[in-house]
């Protein structure tokens, strides 16, 4: 198999496709080049998130999707000899800058990860937690932020009585969902779904789903998943990489009957892992 | 189909699916074309057998749904594993819709036993019928062979039939203003025509799907009917 980067791939195009009418790029990835030390992880790629859209990526364990979705939330500037070149541009500027405040970025770009991940404090707390960092609150405006992200996060029901008790002692689907909560607690402008769900029971993967198209109307989202059918299920807009490259990017209603690119095809039908 | 799948029993599904669909469509040709004989040569053994087939065709319809519903069940086939799925379970329908129409038209040999026959009268039914024959099985081919080329030939020759089945009926009609002795065959043979007039539609319908299977592209072009009959009218001679 040629595994030649395909440069013909008409992103605009597809994501006019999928989103009419237009909707703007939120998140627009020029010749992005990635290493984890010699390692060159994500080669060239160019990819635009449209605003208010779920856009998924796909593809096989290490086709650099994951590295992709901590590079717009700047996780990998935690670690030495990960280095990123290229350009991300959000609202103008660029996310790979140094000028940035990563905390300021991580506000306005939030992240969920595959395994639930509560702070070892009350659910409240969990959610005022992130909030204090960035506003101000009033005792009254706290509780009211907390009240709007919970129940954004279809989950107020669940916790209203319980808020000043252990988040820990939730189920892992709420806790998931709590972890949402306290991602769009910040009003961030993008978020970031890495595997969601894959530690979630069927009904909390539903839920989960749910929300994410609740979502949409008001954020950006980007999910990784290896679940196929949940990417058809959810995304607008669904992108495959492999050996850290892109390989296709298309409505997902197109490239889940009918993709353009072999390898696309041969992936998401089972044919190689 | 490209290379197997990781799982081969994924395989084997889709394999078994496409070979039955292929079986079926055999057995569909042959009761299209026993059933024109039973009428041409007035063959009321042939047709009662054509009338028992039609069972067996019926069976395999409902083994490819069962066994396509339960491979989406298992496996949730995507691309163009979906599409293989899709087009086996539309080709079944089309073919056994093809056999109830194929077992209608020997129905009618049955209810014609007896009567004034001229020879004449059917050679029109004949020569649609070989037309149709022909569109069937260049539309099965196509399917075993997911050629979109072929399948969008037979597509397009559809038109062809309508012509030819428009100017049976206005001949029948003529024969019938003629002679009243004629009426009943003409009938009946007037059902027959339009059974194998739409059995060639039904044709087109598969050469459709396998469009689809072939490319992931819906044929949304219309199609050129050119069936007037329910236009046509033809004046008692004064």
């Amino acid at each position: 198999m040629n595994f030649a980067p395909d440069t013909s791939i008409d992103i605009a195009s597809a994501v006019n496709r999928a989103t009419a009418p237009s909707a703007q790029p939120k998140l627009k990835v020029e010749k992005l080049n990635f290493y984890y030390g010699d390692n060159h992880a994500l080669k060239n790629i160019n990819f635009e998130i449209p605003e208010k859209r779920v856009t998924a990526m796909i593809g096989p364990s290490g086709c650099g999707k994951s590295t992709l979705l901590r590079i717009f939330n700047r996780m990998y500037q935690l670690y030495p000899g990960q280095r990123a070149e290229g350009k991300i541009l959000f609202d103008g500027g660029d996310l790979l800058s140094k000028d940035l405040d990563s905390t300021v970025v991580r506000s306005r770009i939030g992240m969920v990860f595959q395994k639930p991940t509560p702070f070892p404090m009350s659910i409240y707390d969990n959610i005022a937690f992130g909030v204090k960092l960035h506003e101000s609150l009033s005792k009254s405006q706290m509780d009211e932020r907390v009240e709007w992200c919970l129940r954004k996060a279809a989950i107020w029901e669940e916790t209203k009585d319980r808020l000043h008790t252990s988040a820990l002692g939730m189920s892992g689907g709420q806790q998931q969902r709590l972890c949402i909560a306290r991602t769009i607690a910040v009003r961030p402008e993008v978020i970031l779904l890495d595997e969601p769900t894959s530690a979630l029971d069927p009904i909390s993967t539903s839920k989960i789903e749910d929300l994410i198209d609740e979502l949409k109307q008001e954020f950006t989202i980007v999910i990784v998943t290896h679940n196929m059918q949940q990417a058809a299920r959810c995304a607008d807009i669904t992108s495959f990489f492999y050996l850290g490259e892109l390989i296709e990017v298309a409505a997902s209603n197109e490239i889940f009957t009918n993709p353009r690119e072999a390898r696309t095809r041969d992936y998401i039908t089972g044919r190689f892992g | 189909m490209p290379s197997e799948h990781i799982v081969s029993s994924f395989d084997t599904d889709l394999k078994e699916i496409s070979r039955r669909v292929v079986e079926m469509g055999g057995q569909a040709e042959q009761l299209v074309a026993d059933s024109v004989q039973s009428l041409v040569k007035r063959d009321t053994e042939l047709a009662q057998k054509v009338i028992v087939l039609d069972g067996p065709i019926d069976l395999l319809q409902r083994e490819i749904e069962e066994k396509s519903v339960l491979t989406i069940a298992r496996r949730q086939p995507l691309a163009g594993d979906l599409r293989e799925i899709v087009a086996a379970m539309r080709v079944a329908n089309d073919l056994e819709r093809i056999g109830d129409l194929a077992k209608n038209t020997s129905k009618r040999v049955l209810a014609l036993t007896g009567e004034f026959h001229p020879q004449k009268l059917v050679r029109g039914v004949e020569h649609m019928s070989s037309m149709v024959l022909e569109q069937l099985k260049e539309v099965l081919d196509a399917y075993a062979s997911r050629e979109d080329t072929r399948a969008i030939e037979v597509w397009k020759r559809d038109g062809e039939v309508d012509v030819l089945y428009t100017s049976l009926f206005r001949e029948l009609l003529t024969y019938m203003m003629e002679d009243p002795r004629n009426i009943s065959l003409c009938t009946h043979l007037l059902f027959c025509a339009k059974n194998i007039e739409r059995i060639g539609d039904h044709a087109t319908n598969i050469a459709e799907t396998v469009h689809y299977l072939a490319t992931g592209q819906l044929l949304t072009e219309e199609r050129p009917k050119q069936d007037t009959t329910s236009l046509t009218a033809v004046p008692f001679p004064s």
